[in-house]
């Protein structure tokens, strides 16, 4: 594996007269939990829907593994390894919770109309591995016992871990949660945090977009700043703390 | 006769047919939120191409099962393929369009297949030859056919298998997927051309079916039969909550049932002759038992579109539909 997981060179991205994202470069390595952070409007998200093909980009590419991606559609970015959660989460909400992580092994299986028609053995034997491969992972975020309800009956809490259980069930190499503590309370953060260092430690890398300073800074390898669509720092969290830019940023400008 | 059960049994006949093509209406409407208008040429179609196997083999020694059994399986694919070139041709170049523009697209489709028809089949119905004797039988004073029960147990064998197929296969999860949020979809690795191509698809192959269904029963089919049958089955889909599949079957049969009981009820209840102290007020026109009929049973297709009408304005997201899904 290479020293770098996901390379971002000079992305640029325009909304009519906006410029969203301005030259924007990052490194992610393997393995690693790597913060994005930014004061509102800063192109958190924008830069998370250029990486994921939800938007074409302006300009530069991204390497994954050293490869060009091509990000010309979600389906493609999902088929190379990067996987996704929503900041407003975005389940299929009439469908069960493991229907719901079904649906992301889609993307590592081939489902044909006449395969599923005809329901032959081999098919009945894939179906089956999906099933238990969507247990599992409902397990492993804790909410197997939620596996039958409706995914709009879950709780809040839940809905977040399921939406991250589908993610997994792409296998991704690069896991992107938007904002996965927004609306959480207190006990349900530290909970998140404990399956966000689970995951690394299982080996996924993960790019986390949030909010929540203090749960970035204790929880990433490594930070990175946006404010208006531009990279302001990028290091260790205790050094991205410290800059007098991110300082600014976040504090405005009165202490010059 | 009992009049009441013998509605029941026709509605629930021609119900069923309603239903199934309401199925392919509403398919297409949960994945792309488009009305194939085009839809009822598909079914009428399938029973022209059915009906024209059937008359070139009706002369054969073949069994008559078998020979009403090849028109079918030789109007699925063509219906089939009909309804993958209509998305392929017709719509899919106008998916990002604004949503009139494949709307009229719909309209046009319908058009030209109602006279592609035309030109091939000409301007006459085509008569089902008499090859089965259609045995009836009588249950509670009233008369099922043969062909009846047929009808309604195909449909009924359709509408399970398609409820299968969608709810408990894992092309159907694609599909209920696709149609909830076809962006998240592409995230999970769905590629929803194919998905969408496929409610084409198989909403068409049920078309054909519909179609040798409806043609049988009434034992002609012609080149317009589409329009009226395709805008029932449409009502039916709206009835039942559009985009959603146990209200295209409960609305499908539903309608039939209106149908059938309304048109088997209005003459006597309209006939003026028949109401208290008509003798007053109609004087001779009653007389010698004399009958005065306002509204025959001829009226049948309004009850059809009397109910879309008051579901519109009471219920306009149908018996079963829910509200309107948000979108992202």
């Amino acid at each position: 594996m290479s020293e770098v997981l996901l390379e971002a060179r000079n992305i640029g991205k325009r909304f009519g007269g906006v410029q969203a994202l301005k030259d924007v470069s990052l490194t992610i390595r393997p393995r690693e939990i790597y913060g994005l952070i930014g004061p509102n409007g800063a192109g958190k998200t924008t830069l998370f829907n250029v990486f994921t093909g939800l938007y074409p980009r302006d300009g530069g590419e991204v390497l994954l593994n050293g490869k060009p991606l091509s990000l010309e559609s979600p389906h493609t970015v999902a088929a190379a390894g990067i996987a996704r959660t929503f900041q407003n989460i975005r389940l299929f909400n009439n469908m069960t919770a493991i229907e719901n992580v079904m649906v992301g092994r889609h993307v590592r299986t081939k489902a044909g109309v006449f395969g599923a028609i005809l329901h032959t053995r081999a098919e009945r034997a894939e179906e089956a591995a999906i099933r238990r491969r969507a247990e599992e992972l409902l397990h492993y975020v804790g909410i197997a016992d939620r596996a039958h309800s409706l995914a709009r009956h879950l709780s809040y809490g839940d809905q977040r871990r399921l939406e991250i259980a589908r993610a997994l069930a792409t296998d991704p190499i690069l896991l992107a949660l938007d904002e996965p503590a927004a609306g959480m309370n207190a006990t349900e953060t530290v909970a998140l945090r404990a399956l966000i260092e689970g995951l690394r430690n299982d080996g996924l890398t993960v790019l986390l977009i949030e909010h929540d300073v203090k749960l970035v800074m204790g929880l990433c390898d490594r930070v990175a700043v946006l404010e208006y669509g531009q990279k302001i720092a990028e290091d260790v969290p205790e050094v991205v703390r410290a800059n007098p830019k991110v300082i600014e940023a976040y504090l405005g400008t009165s202490a010059h | 006769m009992d009049i009441l059960l013998q509605q029941i049994i026709n509605g629930l006949t021609t119900g069923s047919v309603y239903a199934v093509v309401a199925l392919g209406y509403t398919m297409v409407y949960g994945v792309i939120q488009l009305i194939n208008f085009a839809h009822g040429e598909v079914v009428m179609i399938g029973a022209m191409v059915a009906f024209t196997i059937i008359t070139a083999l009706a002369g054969t020694a073949m069994p008559p099962t078998f020979i009403v059994l090849a028109g079918v399986l030789a109007a699925i694919p063509v219906c089939m393929g009909i309804g993958y070139s209509l998305e392929r041709i017709a719509y899919r170049p106008l998916r990002h369009a604004p949503r009139l523009a494949p709307l009229i697209t719909a309209i046009g489709m319908s058009i030209i297949l109602q006279h592609i028809a035309l030109l091939i089949w000409g301007r006459n119905p085509l008569a089902f030859p008499q090859i089965i004797d259609n045995p009836s039988f009588n249950i509670g004073g009233a008369a099922i056919s043969g062909v009846q029960i047929a009808i309604i147990m195909l449909s009924l064998l359709m509408m399970g298998g398609l409820s299968w197929f969608v709810y408990r296969t894992r092309f159907g999860i694609a599909i209920r997927a696709t149609a909830e949020n076809v962006h998240v979809a592409g995230l999970m690795g769905i590629n929803a051309d194919r998905v969408i191509a496929a409610t084409f698809v198989i909403g068409a192959g049920l078309g054909a079916v519909a179609g040798v269904m409806f043609g049988t029963y009434y034992g002609i089919a012609h080149y317009t039969m589409g329009f009226t049958l395709g805008l029932k089955a449409f009502s039916a889909a709206v009835l039942g909550g559009i985009g959603n599949l146990p209200g295209a079957m409960v609305g499908g049969i539903l309608l039939g049932l209106v149908e059938a009981l309304g048109s088997g009820y209005i003459g006597d209840l309209t006939n003026l002759c028949h109401w208290p102290g008509a003798t007053s007020w109609m004087g001779e026109r009653c007389a010698n038992g004399a009958d005065f009929v306002v509204f025959g049973s001829n009226y049948q297709d309004v009850f059809a579109f009397l109910m879309l009408i008051l579901v519109l304005v009471f219920r306009p997201s149908g018996l079963l539909g829910e509200r309107v899904s948000e979108r992202a």
